[in-house]
Order: structure tokens, then C-alpha cells, then sequence
């Protein structure tokens, strides 16, 4: 681990972590589900709404001027953070990552696809990348194909080529929100490119905690939240590949998104504005590129060594406390996995160790983490998750398997 | 913490590891309803023999928290052998029980003594009250209950 990588000063930063919860200090371990704040975004949000909000693309006046370029500045530092080549065109802001996907599927997806045509996914994705490829499929009748897990939790990739044969699109998560399983992105870009299809990536586990490069990788498209990755609730990011965004229609409809309207038609805008209908998340956009500087200033990678140590420390002490009681649902320690922990304990049910996890102050989320065609390709009907964020360390864990501990006792 | 025992009583730990009525009539003739709490991933399955207006037999079926199982074997365990009826009435002030929590919410000054809730005609049941304090839980625990609802509705009237 890095010598810089102060714990202590990091949650300094963060002042939800001041709060108690049943007379005991927060320990937050749900980064998985939604991230905390650092002062520094909350305080950029306040600051633009106490000096200088006004709507953007329209006035002329200095603060509708000032908060253009805000707007417009955030676009670049999210650009930046991806890798992405042309930020100022290839960056959409969206509400969060399911309105990303659903901005593909209906823009790109309702263009390019029909009966006879295919999108792969994999049982492993968040309900935010299946459902809006039901929701088409249904309208349109192209065909859906599943990737499916091994035992461990890796994605079975011997017969992906038959899959991906004569299918349009691969659109699936860089790294399981149940799991912790962090996919190969770069090989499975290389193989739906040799076949001919695109391939999309959810990154909204992987872009907070293991950092992305949409160009390193070769992705054509590639969505995120905003919450997650230290910013605020209310913003999401669609980035595509330039020509490919260029060659699509509007999502939805409204201000902003025009060049001309007149009583018989529009005449759309250019991207990234032909996909913003309205008027955008911008305090949020303004928060979110807030929360990209606060991590570039600490280091992604340190950030991720930092998280792999906490997520190693935690499984060990897991099988070495509970033994085989407690099954933890993803791949063991190691470089393939991320900082998301699923586990169930025999003879308490997920809800019930959550609560009794809350009880010593631990955060962590019970049931089926939006993936449930997952969960019954795995026959576990709900896990408790245990998530990291720079801000844990290991006084968390010990916290957290004092709660299990607990738990065990309660219950047998 | 106080509340959490309250939650976790021995008796609901007690229905939840040794579960009454655990599984499924055949239906038909059985009225049967499947009721699902989406936030946590419960499933239960109520199968009930209504004959004669008397509720003859019940079985629960699927899985979940203590909460939502033992729930639903304290309630099999409670309207097995009544009248459709008597089943009714008791469903009624359970889930007044189960509701107490958001009407003193809504109405703050409200007191206890104004929702007389009849504790006594609970029996065990009583016993789940600790869940109000845990308004997430109170689904898990009315989940049975209105699946039972949802399966008596389907009797010809």
C-alpha cells in the first residue's frame, strides 16, 4: 500500500462519517450501492448555488455565462477521467446509469436491431442492463443471449464466440455489484469486435474503484452514476464513441436537444446536447467533476491497492472467524476481484444479519442487489453485501465481523 | 440494544427455526396466492382447504427472513381450525398491530390508548409488535398476511 494513502485523513473528508448510528460511530460499508461525499462536493454543489446558478445554453447574462462554462468544464474532467478522445462530444450526462442504458438501448438499440439480430449479456448484470434489452426485445424481437458464471463467479467464456455470432451488441458490467468479479473488459471488447458486434460496458461498479480507460480498453460505449463514484444522486454518464453517438437519434425529446423546430418537425442537435432533453443535472455535473478531481488527486490506483487490501484482509478473516458457516458468493483473494463481498451465514437469513449488523453501526445491504436472474442462477435466494470505499479500513472489518459474530450467537 | 431483542424474541426464533404448517396443499382444491417482497427477495406461498366456511388447512411455502417466516408460521399456526370469518378478524388486528407505526407518524399527537389494539386476541402473535420500531421490517412481517388475503379473496362470495 502507498505510504500517501492516509485512512485517517480520508475520512476527515467525509462528514457523514462523523455521524453516529445507535449510539455507535458509522461504519459504512455499502460504496457498492451508494457512495459518500467528500466535503469538497458538497461544498462546490452549495457554492455554484449560492453564487452562481442560473440555466445554461441560454442566457447572457454573467452567471447563466459562468454556469455554461461550469457545465461545460465538467464535461471535460469526466472526459478526461475515461480516457475519452473527444470529451466535449463523446460525454452525455444523463440521471444515473439505468437512464444511460436505456438512452442506448432506445436510441442505438431501437436503429440497430430486430428479429434475427442478437445482444449478448451476462446472468451476472445489474437489473439496469437487462431490462431495458427485455423492454426492446419485446418491441422489436431480437434475441437475447446469457453468458453464464462458473462456480467461483467467472464469466464463462469458452463458447463466447458462438454467442457473440451474428449478435449486435455485447453489453455487459465490468465488474459484478454481487460478485465482486472484475471481468476482462479488454478481451471481451477485442472478441464482439472480431465478430463484428459493439460492446458496451456498465461500469458503474468499476469506474469508482478500478479506474477505465474507454480507449486503452477499445469500448465503444460505457455508462456510470455519479453517486457512486463520490459525487451526488441525480447524474449518470453516457459515453460513446463519437461517430457512433453521431449516427444516433434522440432519446428524449424537449429543450436543448434541438437546432430548429418548426410546426411539421425538429432538426436535432449535435451530440452530446441531442441527448440531453431539458435542463441538465448541473450542480450535479459540477459535484461529480468536484468528486473526479478529489480522486485524481489521491490516485485511482492507489485508491484500488488500497480497496484489493481491505477486500483481502476482509475475506481471510472472514473463512478464518467463520470457517465453512459462512459462504462468501464470488472468487476468492486476488487481483481479479473488487471490493464487494456477498456472503450469507448458515441459519441467518441476509435481512436479519443486516439488521443485526445496524445494530453495531455497520452498513450493509441484504437481498438480491437488482440481480436476481443471477441469484437464482446461483440457487441463493439473498446475501448480505459488505462494500468498500477509500474511506474503510480495518477497524471496519473488525467491526464488521464483531456484528457477525453476533449474528451467529442470536441465531444458534 | 433493547430493540433488537424485542425484534428477535425467543418465541419468533422459535417459529422461524421450527416453522408450523411448512409447505404446499394441492391446489385446486387448495386456494392458493404467491406474495413477493421485491426489497428484499421474500417469497411465500399460501395454500389454504377452505371447507364449510372453516378454514380446514394451510400451508406456507417459500423462503425468507426470520421475520417474514416466522410471521407466517405464527399465522398458519392461528387461523388453522377458524372460521373464515374469526380468520378475518384476526388478519384485521394484526395488521392494525402492523400499521401502528405509520399512523403515529401521520397523526404525531396521536396516543396509544386512542388505537386500542386487542393484544389478548392475538395470542402469540403479540409477540412480533417489536417489528413496528423497524418500519422496513413491517413488510416482512404483513407479507404472509396479505398473501392469506390475496388467496381467501379467490372464495366464491
Amino acid at each position: 500500500m502507498s505510504e500517501t494513502f492516509d485512512v485517517a485523513k480520508i475520512k476527515k473528508d467525509f462528514p457523514l462519517l462523523e455521524r453516529t448510528v445507535h449510539d455507535r460511530p458509522i461504519i459504512y460499508l455499502d460504496s457498492g450501492a451508494s457512495s459518500l461525499q467528500p466535503h469538497v462536493v458538497i461544498d462546490a454543489m452549495s457554492h455554484y448555488y449560492a453564487t452562481t446558478h442560473a440555466n445554461v445554453h441560454r442566457g447572457v447574462y454573467a452567471t447563466a455565462e459562468e454556469a455554461t462554462i461550469l457545465f461545460e468544464r465538467s464535461r471535460q474532467v469526466v472526459g478526461a477521467f475515461l480516457g475519452a478522445v473527444h470529451p466535449t462530444e463523446e460525454i452525455v450526462f444523463t440521471k444515473n446509469t439505468t437512464e444511460s442504458i436505456n438512452l442506448l438501448a432506445n436510441s442505438w438499440g431501437a436503429t440497430n436491431l430486430g428479429p434475427g439480430d442478437a445482444v449478448v449479456l451476462s446472468i451476472m448484470e445489474h437489473h439496469a442492463n437487462i431490462v431495458p434489452w427485455q423492454m426492446l426485445s419485446a418491441r422489436l424481437g431480437f434475441e437475447i443471449r446469457w453468458i453464464t458464471v462458473d462456480s467461483e463467479g467467472f464469466l464463462i467464456l469458452d463458447d463466447l464466440d458462438a454467442l457473440l455470432e451474428g449478435a449486435k451488441l455485447l453489453s455487459i458490467t465490468a465488474m459484478s455489484n454481487v460478485l465482486g468479479t472484475i471481468n476482462p473488459i479488454r478481451e471481451l471488447a477485442a472478441r464482439a469486435h472480431a465478430a463484428g458486434a459493439l460492446i458496451h460496458v456498465d461500469g458503474a461498479q468499476s469506474v469508482p474503484h478500478l479506474g477505465t480507460n474507454v480507449v486503452a480498453d477499445d469500448l465503444d460505449f460505457l455508462s456510470f452514476s455519479g453517486h457512486k463514484v463520490l459525487g451526488p444522486t441525480g447524474i449518470g454518464v453516457l459515453w460513446g464513441r463519437r461517430e457512433l453517438l453521431a449516427a444516433m437519434p434522440p432519446f428524449l425529446g424537449g429543450g436543448g436537444m434541438i437546432l430548429d423546430v418548426k410546426t411539421d418537425g425538429f432538426l436535432a442537435a449535435d451530440p452530446p446536447q441531442r441527448f440531453e432533453a431539458g435542463t441538465p443535472p448541473i450542480a450535479e455535473a459540477i459535484g461529480l467533476a468536484e468528486a473526479i478531481r478529489y480522486i485524481d488527486a489521491i490516485g485511482i490506483d492507489e485508491i484500488r491497492s488500497h480497496e484489493l487490501h481491505l477486500t483481502t484482509t476482509a475475506l481471510d478473516a472472514l473463512a478464518g472467524r467463520f470457517g465453512d458457516s459462512l459462504t462468501v458468493h464470488g472468487p476468492g483473494p486476488g487481483a481479479h476481484r473488487g471490493g464487494v463481498i456477498s456472503f450469507t451465514l448458515e441459519g441467518v437469513h441476509a435481512h436479519d444479519m443486516a439488521q443485526i449488523l445496524d445494530s453495531v453501526g455497520v452498513c450493509v445491504r441484504p437481498g438480491h442487489h437488482c440481480a436476481k436472474p443471477l441469484m437464482r442462477f446461483l440457487g441463493v435466494p439473498a446475501t448480505a453485501r459488505a462494500s468498500f470505499g477509500l474511506y474503510n479500513d480495518e477497524h471496519d472489518i473488525e467491526v464488521l465481523l464483531e456484528g457477525i459474530d453476533q449474528a451467529a450467537k442470536l441465531f444458534t | 440494544m433493547a430493540e433488537l431483542e424485542e425484534l428477535y424474541r425467543e418465541i419468533i426464533l422459535d417459529h422461524y427455526r421450527s416453522p408450523r404448517n411448512k409447505g404446499e396443499l394441492a391446489s385446486p382444491p387448495a386456494l392458493r396466492a404467491e406474495g413477493f417482497n421485491p426489497l428484499c427477495g421474500d417469497e411465500v406461498v399460501v395454500t389454504v382447504d377452505v371447507n364449510g366456511g372453516v378454514i380446514t388447512d394451510i400451508k406456507i411455502g417459500g423462503q425468507g427472513c426470520s421475520i417474514s417466516q416466522s410471521s407466517a408460521s405464527m399465522m398458519s399456526a392461528s387461523v388453522k381450525g377458524k372460521s373464515v370469518e374469526d380468520a378475518q378478524a384476526t388478519i384485521a388486528i394484526f395488521k392494525s398491530l402492523m400499521s401502528v407505526h405509520e399512523a403515529q407518524l401521520e397523526v404525531s399527537d396521536a396516543s396509544p390508548e386512542e388505537q386500542p389494539i386487542d393484544l389478548k386476541a392475538l395470542g402469540e402473535l403479540a409477540a412480533l409488535q417489536g417489528v413496528v420500531k423497524f418500519p422496513v421490517r413491517i413488510k416482512c412481517a404483513t407479507l404472509s398476511w396479505n398473501t392469506l388475503i390475496q388467496a381467501l379473496g379467490d372464495l366464491p362470495s
